[in-house]
């Protein structure tokens, strides 16, 4: 063994979420089995994992963005899966999910080397190196929004604008997420995350006016604001796009996406109104519940259905077939026919992922296959998302491109502007 | 404000760095055929503005890319990934003889981006650019870890790797402005070197008795990075710059306690007086204070004062050097007489049979502030040595553009030299 230690180095040791990065070790004995491991210890005090088996060359060098990864947590050649496939340590509790709170620090990976395959976890870690992740670019601003009883954060990118501007919208956990948008403000776009669940009043009425104050804002250009939305939020997402008198955005994204409206205006209420109408939620063999087949009664049910003839701006589905959770593919195959029977199917565009879940979130960010959640209602369950951790991950890592792409073609001016 | 501003994507990836890592900026979304200033800005610690730009022209899609287009004037010129950091210069208006330095390493340098129409010269700070983003470039890389060290009175700053280590040592030295001057050792560790900077000059000591240190000091600066328990005390180095090869050479020869693995001495010189205690430097500078030229704008040019002479007791005697020494030398640095320092030397190692010990980098139009690169270049700048009460304009020589791409290289060099004598059989071949 070499007396000096190997060298374990990464490009760029500070990143975006988004971005990739290379990691090579170096100065190892050639022809040595080694285990290269990521390691975080999220927010909320839980330790997450991923590595890859490898064998140095006759340099002594594994590049993890060439080689091959022979067994660990994902395998072949995988220059991210370090970040990926990163599941909850041993002994962790079940049902964890791994995601950001603070936008304004990073995410801290430590990558490190060990000696041999199976058996790594026995011997301390050869070397090691620390990697930033970030939300947030340098010079984005997040901005608390607490006016005309909006509960939002907005991130404004850096530079002197104006910006095309976006309304993001999460899914039934309810609370304030703000990762997406950080990200998005990153990419140019100022955009605000909005709390529509909490709010105690009518949730269309509600967006309407947040739809309004990143319109009006000065740093945005009026007529060049777009809504995303995912799981629950593609409903109001989509009521903007369709049935809102009021607003009309320039595009719309939905993710995992919702197209029915409750009885009750208020939203929060759905979970409650939804199992009252189906009976319980059935249950896998490993008592995860899967509220696909809830979703799938409701789509042939009786419940009023947005509008999709209604929408006269270009629209964005991405499904992942495997979605365990809600009936998103169905979903989306519904409104395909709903705007070709409209004539209106050429704004249209869709993304279906097979063996992906429910939860396509932004790139290399772990796959759960599923989690615990906690419904508006205050229930905890374990639920299932749906999805096989690799191709979910490709979806990720191929629908963000193709979001962003969607969106600056849309957002930003088209290629024949003058100066 | 004219909405189609919208169109213009400006990125720089990445968008926080190392100071010694590349980075590319793109320009899209404009129409082809179109003039851009591309313009960075920065205020460093001392309030003062810096800033440098180029002019492009977008290609038949629109973009430009700083890395593979040419600019056609403005600070720099030709395709140069990296002159909007390099041609710095100090903003219209400012006070003469500035030199950008960091000393707190452990925030960012921040630099601002820009993209403006058409090809400006002047007038930045009062137009509105069509994008800016800010760009971080930091001298610790994340799990670096900064340790001041005062034990045994020393004044120094460790930094070490991220990681379990151990870590091969390197003992950085600078020059006679004193000081502690920290950013080089950052980036050493950065780089896996478990480095420590040396105020030899400025130190606790220094200042409380109004005496220079002693020989000793080096020797226990050096014991003390050795005998940490996350150094490696088998693999170490010592690099020096200007006044700090000076006792790099020493050390490295004569200690009886300084083992060194390698060394690397930059726009330095061998001559000395061999016996005696650091001030006799002082002393010997003195003595040859007559030797020190004024150029026509009246820049104090020290190069002639440690010119090597034939006289063996003012030289160190190369021929006895035991360990692998690369020598970084800008042929026009006006302040140290690296040259013919290093032809010199070579000459000794040649007549001893040790040279193939040696090393040599030398750099046509370079100065004598060798930096890490992507540094602006000051061929002259306000500076107080501890020989001097007040601060004068020194002359260091050096063209820009030569300068900067000898920073570049000999930046390089400097790492592959280390990792091979340190770190020991690594092919410096793989890259990312």
């Amino acid at each position: 063994m070499s007396q000096t230690p190997p060298i374990v180095s990464v490009l760029p040791t500070r990143g975006l979420v988004d971005e990739k990065f290379k990691v090579l070790v170096e100065n190892l004995p050639p022809g040595r089995p080694v285990t290269v491991r990521s390691l975080h210890h999220s927010d909320n005090d839980h330790y997450w994992e991923a590595f890859g088996f490898y064998t140095s060359d006759h340099r002594g060098t594994v590049n993890v963005s060439k080689d091959q990864s022979v067994g660990g947590t994902y395998t072949g050649k995988e220059p991210m899966g370090l970040l990926w496939s990163m599941c909850p340590v041993p002994g962790s509790h079940k049902g964890l999910r791994l995601r950001k709170l603070n936008m304004c620090s990073p995410m801290l990976v430590n990558i490190s080397v060990h000696s041999g395959h199976e058996g790594f976890r026995d011997g301390a870690p050869l070397a090691s190196v620390l990697v930033e992740r970030w939300y947030m670019a340098p010079g984005v601003k997040r901005i608390d929004v607490q006016e005309k009883g909006l509960l939002g954060t907005l991130f404004l990118p850096p530079g002197p604008g104006p910006f095309p501007g976006i309304l993001d919208l999460w899914g039934g956990g309810g609370g304030l997420v703000e990762y997406r948008s950080a990200l998005l403000a990153s990419h140019g776009f100022a955009t605000m995350s909005l709390d529509y669940l909490s709010c105690g009043q009518p949730v269309f009425t509600y967006v309407e006016t947040a739809f309004n104050f990143i319109k009006d804002h000065p740093q945005v250009i009026a007529d060049r604001v777009g809504v995303v939305g995912l799981c629950l939020g593609s409903l109001p997402a989509l009521y903007l796009a369709a049935d809102s008198t009021v607003v009309k955005p320039r595009c719309t994204v939905c993710i995992s996406c919702f197209a029915i409206y409750p009885s009750d205006r208020v939203l929060s209420g759905s979970f409650e109104e939804i199992t009252s109408l189906s009976g319980n939620i059935p249950v896998d063999e490993n008592n995860l519940e899967r509220w696909k087949d809830v979703g799938l009664g409701l789509l042939s049910g009786s419940l009023r259905k947005v509008n999709m003839e209604k929408v006269t701006s270009p629209l964005l589905l991405v499904s992942g077939c495997d979605d365990q959770n809600w009936p998103s593919f169905e979903t989306a195959e519904d409104i395909t026919q709903t705007m070709r029977a409209a004539g209106n199917d050429h704004l249209l565009s869709r993304l279906d992922y097979p063996d992906s879940g429910h939860l396509i979130e932004p790139p290399f960010s772990p796959h759960f296959r599923a989690s615990t959640f906690v419904t508006t209602n205050k229930r905890k369950a374990m639920i299932l998302w749906g999805g096989q951790t690799k191709p979910h991950s490709d979806a990720q890592e191929d629908s963000w491109r193709k979001i962003l792409s969607f969106l600056q073609q849309h957002l930003c001016c088209s290629l024949n502007a003058k100066l | 404000m004219d909405r189609k501003k919208c169109c213009v994507q400006l990125s720089v990836h990445p968008s926080r760095g190392l100071m010694d890592e590349k980075f590319i900026v793109r320009v899209q979304k404009v129409l082809p055929g179109c003039q851009l200033t591309v313009h960075a800005l920065h205020q460093c610690e001392d309030r003062n503005s810096w800033e440098a730009f180029g002019h492009y022209t977008t290609d038949a899609s629109g973009t430009v890319n700083v890395s593979q287009d040419t600019s056609l004037g403005g600070t720099y010129s030709g395709v140069e990934a990296m002159g909007l950091l390099w041609s710095l210069r100090p903003v219209p208006g400012s006070k003469p003889g500035l030199r950008l330095r960091k000393k707190n390493v452990q925030t960012p340098m921040e630099v601002t981006i820009s993209v403006y129409q058409g090809h400006q010269t002047e007038g930045f700070v009062d137009q509105v650019p069509l994008a800016s983003v800010l760009v971080e470039r930091w001298y610790m890389a994340p799990g670096v870890r900064r340790i001041p060290i005062t034990e045994e009175g020393l004044t120094a700053t460790l930094f070490l790797p991220a990681g379990p280590g151990p870590f091969p040592g390197v003992l950085d030295l600078w020059g006679g402005g004193g000081q502690l001057v920290e950013y080089r050792a950052a980036l050493l560790a950065s780089h896996g070197f478990a480095s420590l900077a040396l105020d030899y000059l400025t130190c606790k000591i220094t200042l409380e008795t109004g005496k220079m240190v002693d020989n000793q000091y080096f020797e226990t600066a050096y014991r003390v990075l050795q005998q940490h328990p996350q150094v490696l005390g088998s693999r170490m180095a010592m690099l020096g710059f200007s006044l700090g090869t000076s006792f790099t050479f020493k050390m490295a020869v004569y200690s009886q306690v300084i083992k060194l693995r390698c060394a690397v001495c930059i726009g330095g010189s061998h001559v000395q007086p061999i016996d005696g205690p650091p001030k006799e430097m002082l002393t010997y500078f003195n003595r040859n204070a007559s030797k020190i030229r004024c150029s026509e704008k009246n820049e104090i040019i020290l190069r002639d004062v440690f010119q090597p002479t034939a006289d063996p007791s003012f030289k160190v005697d190369m021929g006895r050097l035991q360990c692998p020494l690369l020598l970084v030398v800008g042929e026009d640095d006006q302040s140290w007489p690296a040259s013919e320092a290093a032809k010199d030397i070579k000459e000794m190692m040649e007549r001893a049979g040790n040279s193939h010990l040696l090393t040599i980098l030398s750099y046509p139009k370079t100065g004598h502030l060798i930096e890490p690169p992507y540094i602006p270049h000051a061929r002259a700048s306000i500076f107080r040595t501890i020989g001097t009460r007040e601060k004068l304009m020194f002359l260091w020589g050096g063209q820009t553009v030569e300068h900067s791409h000898a920073q570049e290289d000999a930046w390089m060099k400097i790492l592959v030299f280390l990792r091979e004598n340190l770190y020991g059989g690594t092919n410096p071949g793989a890259t990312l």
